[in-house]
């Protein structure tokens, strides 16, 4: 998706992971997805330049959907789509 | 007409609090012009953290329990009924007695379960030492076992983040000194693509694991655990063999939570600064009750205590609550049978475990003798 749309979408839930360092961003991207319905998109917040990467990594490898990720200053906002049960 | 605090569960959060708000506002509960109440679901308030010591007959269930009311400053009311029903648009808490307590302001401090039932097989075919029947009938399988492959799996959200790595090292230690550690095949299992959350203590393990002989499967999220064949296996699609499985199943937060409608899987949605529940104005969440990104430890609840107790006597006194949650917890972490280190970060300073030693070890050793202190509000 591009970064207009992306910036077009109403996530589902939003995690804030700023200034987290434990359990971590991947760690809270992980648990949304399991927990929320199927269809669900997910934002996560994330202050550690090492999400953009890790995130779309862990999608691809339980295909799930990885929506793009937004720059911000200082941080990320990465999407995720639930698109199977897990 | 008296103000009305009520505070529901017992644990470290729900006790520190009506204890420090009891010592704080002791002039107005003296008048009359302030109730607090604490709403428990069980007698005995159980110090979590022995377990991890329990698991090794290091700690006997006595050592690790005490009856709440007497933790509880005598001014504080204490009721023996679960909370069965929260209506935040009445302020009412339904227990199960069929008593309604209405009140001014209210704090959920019910905190968080191991739900393996989450993962299909993982009640069948796995262990865990999260809670008191399920760590003493590991601490069984582990005194019998005689060799073989061990697996270590994490689920999500779990609280105490450091446990999965303590008990890894103290078992290296502990099968050391039963004289069979070289046929114990140990794999510590983690769900994201490094050992720990916590980049340094991920980093700490690197180069620790191997000296330990404990391998590593890292990207590893429990899908499955199959009871008769003895595997559990991954989203990620990778299925390990094992004699004795110990998970750290994913957590789950209170059924009143969740069936008042409060937060998915029991945990509420929180401000990370103030501690309200978001869209409340006197509804306060402490500790493992919260949704927030943060470690579930006790001293995170501890400390957002400090804050709550500052911000509630702040309104009822003056109608301010200008007192902010800085993110901080502190965690020791056992490296072993006889050394530790800890960790302290918040939301603005990472962690940075400092070198194990045996001094640290000792400190947590006395630390879980006069826990006592801190439900209490004294330490
Ligand atoms: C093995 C293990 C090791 C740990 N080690 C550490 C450690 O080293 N350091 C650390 O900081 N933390 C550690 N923890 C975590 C710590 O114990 C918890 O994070 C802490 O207890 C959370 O406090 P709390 O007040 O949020 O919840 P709790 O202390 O769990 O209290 C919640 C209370 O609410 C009650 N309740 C639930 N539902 C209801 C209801 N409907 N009505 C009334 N009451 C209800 C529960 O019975 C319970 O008494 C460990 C935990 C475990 C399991």
């Amino acid at each position: 998706m591009t970064e207009e749309e992306l910036k077009q979408i109403k996530p589902t839930v939003t995690v804030d992971a700023r200034g987290t360092y434990c359990p971590g961003p991947l760690m809270e991207l992980i648990k949304e997805v399991r927990q929320q319905p199927v269809g669900s998109v997910i934002e996560l917040i994330s202050g550690d330049a090492g999400s953009a990467k890790d995130v779309p990594e862990w999608l691809n490898k339980v295909k799930q959907e990885f929506l793009g990720v937004i720059p911000g200053e200082g941080f990320w906002k990465i999407y995720a789509k639930k698109v199977k049960d897990m | 007409m008296s103000k009305r605090v009520v505070i529901v569960g017992g644990g470290v959060g729900g006790t520190i609090i009506a204890n420090l708000l009891a010592k704080k506002m002791r002039p107005e509960l003296k008048k009359g012009e302030l109730v607090i109440d604490v709403v428990s679901d069980k007698p005995e308030h159980f110090y979590q953290p022995g377990l991890l010591y329990m698991l090794f007959g290091l700690k006997h269930h006595d050592e690790l329990v005490r009856n709440e009311k007497d933790l509880l400053d005598p001014m504080v009311e204490l009721h023996l009924h679960p909370a069965v029903k929260i209506d935040k648009d009445k302020n009412e808490v339904h227990l199960k007695n069929g008593v309604v307590m209405k009140y001014d302001i209210l704090v959920l401090a019910t905190g968080s379960r191991p739900a393996p039932e989450m993962i299909p097989g993982l009640k069948e075919g796995g262990n865990w030492f999260y809670e008191v029947d399920a760590c003493l009938k590991l601490r069984h399988e582990l005194v019998n076992f005689k060799g073989g492959k061990i697996v270590l799996t994490v689920g999500l959200p779990h609280k105490c983040p450091v446990a999965p790595f303590e008990v890894s090292y103290m078992l290296d230690d502990w099968f050391k000194q039963r004289g069979i550690r070289d046929k114990v095949d140990y794999t510590y299992t983690y769900p994201i693509g490094r050992l720990h959350g916590l980049e340094p203590l991920a980093n700490f393990g690197a180069k620790t694991f191997p000296k330990h002989g404990i391998n590593t499967e890292t990207l590893f999220n429990m899908k499955e655990v199959d009871p008769n064949k003895k595997t559990v296996t991954s989203l990620e699609g990778v299925t390990l063999k094992y004699d004795i499985l110990i998970a750290v199943p994913p957590h789950k937060g209170a059924q009143v939570i969740e069936d008042s409608g409060l937060g998915q899987n029991g945990f509420v949605p929180t401000d990370k600064f103030t501690l309200k529940m978001e869209g409340s104005t006197n509804i306060y969440v402490v500790g493992d009750t919260t949704n927030l990104p943060i470690s579930k430890a006790g001293s995170t609840a501890h400390f957002e205590s400090d804050v709550i107790v500052e911000n509630i006597a702040s309104e009822l006194r003056d109608g301010l609550t200008p007192f902010r949650y800085d993110g901080k917890v502190f965690c020791f972490i056992e490296t072993g049978m006889t050394k530790a280190t800890y960790i302290m970060f918040d939301y603005n300073t990472p962690p940075n475990p400092v070198t194990p030693s045996a001094l640290i070890h000792w400190f947590k050793l006395t630390y879980n003798k006069v826990y006592w202190l801190t439900p209490m509000g004294i330490l």
